[in-house]
């Protein structure tokens, strides 16, 4: 009976400390190094969820890349969203602070983006939620980059940054 | 000898990331000591107050306008301001001064709050660069530790009238 009780009293110990250790651990990996998502939605077509609604695609998503807040034209990046904190929307950066952008809807026909913000769309024109309807996005609501398709198995790659030609901005920072 | 320093060495590695995931849980979902400075605050905290911060009120959305804020800055996501919530999504704004001839007003949009500082003279907040997505808040401040002699909860706003009506 003694034996029984020292045997329990240990191996509550045990998953005390283990869970005191694993928890925590888990929850900052997933915080700062990497995560992985579902894609739902056809706004970033035909680079995500070419399927359209039948299949969503799993991406790895980077926090640790992200974590100084560096992005370059073309990535594919997460953001909590300005309309919904509690969404997250994946878009591709199409300009920088600075830039000035040829918009695709917005209210205005040309857009400065202005310090601290970035310009993102989705590469399905027409049919995303993005930077043509709500403006330049300010780049605190950075999550993550989007760096791997993880599933299905035969879509595994790696995800590109691309910049289409014809989105480059019209006067850029650096130029 | 040799396997003393290097169980010794893999133990401190292994105590110092446990404590750094646990500090990095507890900073970002329940709350931490925040030291403000800048003048945009006064007369409710001022420059170089230690105030404690909760974040939890963030994850459950459930800020209300009156509340002091940590948000990060939209123009510098490296660098925080501390202002107090005036209106939520759907609140119609007084985007001038009171005291102005002409009065404009505006509409929070979805999803984003208005900002200001307690020292209207004195702060950029959301009068000069608009409504802040929710987004941007990190934590709400609700007890001030330093001074000692001003320790406690935080006062109301001084500027009541910049709230909306309805």
């Amino acid at each position: 009976m003694a034996q029984s009780q020292g045997w329990m009293k240990r191996y509550v110990k045990a998953f005390c400390k283990g869970f005191f250790v694993a928890v925590p651990m888990a929850v900052t990996f997933l915080d700062r190094v990497a995560c992985v998502a579902r894609v739902e939605g056809a706004s970033m077509q035909p680079c995500l969820n070419p399927g359209g609604s039948q299949s969503s695609d799993v991406v790895l998503l980077n926090h640790w890349k992200a974590r100084n807040f560096e992005v370059q034209r073309g990535d594919i990046v997460s953001l909590v969203s300005p309309k919904n904190p509690e969404q997250k929307i994946i878009k591709r950066v199409i300009a920088l602070e600075g830039d000035i952008v040829k918009t695709m809807g917005h209210k205005n026909r040309y857009v400065r983006v202005p310090r601290g913000h970035i310009w993102v769309e989705g590469d399905h024109h027409g049919h995303s939620f993005d930077s043509n309807s709500f403006g330049p996005i300010s780049l605190g609501l950075l999550h993550a980059h989007a760096t791997h398709i993880l599933w299905p198995p035969e879509r595994w790659q790696k995800l590109e940054s691309v910049l289409p030609p014809e989105r480059l901005p019209v006067w850029n920072e650096e130029d | 000898m040799l396997r003393g320093v290097l169980g010794k060495t893999f133990r401190l590695v292994g105590y110092t990331i446990q404590y750094g995931c646990i500090a990095h849980c507890a900073f970002e979902y329940v709350g931490g000591i925040v030291m403000c400075s800048g003048p945009s605050m006064e007369p409710t905290i001022k420059n170089s107050d230690i105030v404690f911060a909760e974040n939890l009120s963030r994850h459950f959305c459930s800020i209300q306008r009156g509340d002091i804020v940590i948000a990060k800055n939209p123009s510098d996501p490296k660098s925080n301001i501390c202002k107090r919530v005036i209106g939520l999504e759907g609140d119609k704004i007084l985007t001038t001064s009171s005291s102005d001839f002409f009065k404009s007003h505006s509409y929070v949009p979805t999803g984003h709050v208005w900002l200001e500082g307690d020292n209207l003279q004195n702060s950029t907040d959301s009068r000069y660069y608009g409504p802040i997505p929710y987004g941007l808040i990190r934590g709400r401040i609700f007890l001030k530790i330093w001074p000692l002699s001003d320790f406690g909860f935080l006062r109301d706003s001084p500027n009541g009238h910049r709230f909306s009506d309805d």
